[in-house]
């Protein structure tokens, strides 16, 4: 029982979280998103109570039907007397801010349903801050108690990236004719993904789709036990040339799945194989491992966005990023000595405090 | 928290209500909110006064502008904030009606606790102006 003290405002969510209270579990929701004072001891509250859903990331372009896809997943989640959460994000204006967050339309099959809990969340064009919030969501739906989450997101960029490694699986949705081989070849979209899927399999070009993917797959996975040049103690227990576990005892390969999201064809395939890789994770001590290199993000997000908050305030103080910028642009500054400015008393405060200790800032 | 920087951003849900398929106006006014810096969630046709409150709640938007071309204004609009304040979610949100309503049920609606009924010919920036000065994050 880690209680810092709650604010009388934060110690009814919490309360209404934890009794299942919709409207509580919303309201926390905004204030973590708009990190409001207050909602990480919120956070920091639930903590002890998460751990237990299972959390699904699903990424792919625009237009792949992931939205589609997770509907109809939900309603299987449903069926099986699950209980589901949703986010939704969608990207938002560069200019204005603004957003128009469309995913909520797909997920009909549950509305209604109270028991599945969709949240929509817009970037905010704020830096790395969504994916921090994201995460945060998916603890407060995970106190709140729902079995299965899903985080559902436009592929292809760090923020997604970053928002995917808040899940144990990763659904990468392709859709048919998305390019050719080199196209998948771009970083981020084979590696993020444990299991890919191909939406909108009835349509002509599924099939080739399929076939680039199962090459690339395998490609990926499978050089280490035939190709290794030279040393290999075993048949299968050539070690992966990567991170990744490709040996094909307890490795996993990302399989590839059709799914037809508006009939649901396939959906089921789907289910089972998100259930293979959680026991895959589970059998293999991966899931542990994967624990912590979350908990290490998460850590390091949190000190980043305090840090940055710091250094805005002291920006502040010295009138603004603004006027700075413009004397940069008059020719009195360079950012350079700007950036000094503003980050020496900061060093200098840290230093003294831990002077006592081994403390070095910068590597100085 | 010292730490903590706040940042907020409005959201509004723009629903469509019952058998209503004209959701032109929904459209523009979805656009015009997120060009105001809104965060906008759109419905989508066809829903049930249930289906809007629940997703209200789970959005816990500021703002909940419902269309309605078709006159069930009178049946749709009370199920919607009574559903609203069974969930205890009628206080902070920010109900407005757009659509073709006469003027004696917008004073009704208005008694419901609807802010502002916007009818045929109201400019955009109006509409924008009137959730940015009555909605939002206190």
């Amino acid at each position: 029982m880690s209680e810092t003290q709650l604010s009388t405002e934060n110690a009814d969510l919490h309360e209404g979280i934890l009794a299942g209270d919709h409207s509580a579990l919303a309201r926390a929701i905004t204030n973590i998103e708009n990190r409001t004072p207050g909602s990480r001891a919120l956070l920091s509250a639930l903590y002890e109570h998460t751990g237990s859903a299972t959390v699904l990331g699903v990424t792919g372009s625009p237009g792949a039907g992931k939205s589609t896809l997770v509907d109809k997943l939900v309603r299987q989640y449903r069926n099986n007397g699950e209980t589901v959460g949703v986010i939704a994000v969608d990207p938002s204006s560069p200019y204005t801010g603004g957003s128009v967050l469309g995913d909520r339309i797909r997920m009909n099959s549950t509305a209604g349903d109270m028991d599945v809990f969709v949240r929509s969340m817009s970037a905010r064009g704020r830096l790395g801050g969504l994916s921090m919030a994201t995460a945060d969501a998916v603890k407060a739906l995970d106190a709140f108690g729902k079995d299965r989450i899903i985080v559902e997101t436009v592929g292809a960029g760090q923020n997604e990236v970053d928002i995917v490694e808040t899940a144990e699986t990763v659904v990468v949705v392709v859709q048919p004719g998305s390019g050719d081989d080199v196209q998948l070849l771009k970083a981020g979209i084979l590696e993020i993904g444990d299991i890919f899927v191909v939406n909108k399999a009835d349509m002509d070009e599924a099939a080739g789709t399929v076939a680039e993917l199962e090459a690339m797959v395998h490609m990926d996975n499978s050089p280490t036990a035939g190709l290794s040049t030279g040393h290999h103690t075993g048949d299968a227990s050539g070690s992966a040339k990567s991170e990744k576990p490709s040996d094909d005892e307890g490795g996993w390969t990302p399989p590839v799945i059709q799914t037809v999201g508006t009939t649901g064809v396939g959906v089921d395939e789907l289910r089972a194989a998100v259930d293979a890789h959680r026991e895959h994770l589970i059998d293999s001590g991966e899931r542990e491992a994967r624990r912590q290199t979350r908990a290490e993000t998460e850590i390091r997000r949190l000190l980043r966005s305090d840090l940055a908050t710091l250094a805005e305030r002291a920006a502040e103080r010295r009138g603004g990023i603004d006027a700075l910028a413009a004397a940069v642009v008059r020719g009195e500054r360079d950012p350079y000595n700007v950036v000094d400015e503003l980050a020496d008393p900061l060093k200098n405060a840290v230093s003294e405090r831990l002077e006592t200790d081994d403390w070095t800032v910068d590597g100085e | 928290m010292s730490a903590d920087q706040t940042q907020r951003a409005t959201r509004c849900l723009v629903a469509k209500v019952g058998l209503d398929g004209h959701d032109r106006g929904a459209h523009v006014i979805a656009r015009a909110f997120r060009d105001a810096g809104f965060e906008v969630i759109y419905s989508g046709l066809h829903r049930a006064p249930d289906e809007i409150v629940q997703a209200a709640v789970q959005e816990d938007v500021d703002v909940l502008g419902i269309s309605i071309l078709s006159g069930a204004h009178n049946t749709l609009v009370p199920k919607v904030i009574e559903g609203l304040q069974s969930y205890d979610a009628f206080e902070d949100t920010l109900i407005v009606v757009g659509g073709i309503i006469p003027d004696e049920d917008t004073a009704e609606l208005k008694e419901l606790g609807v802010a502002e009924v916007f009818g045929p010919g109201t400019s955009i920036s109006e509409t924008v102006e009137f959730v940015r000065e009555h909605a939002g994050p206190e």
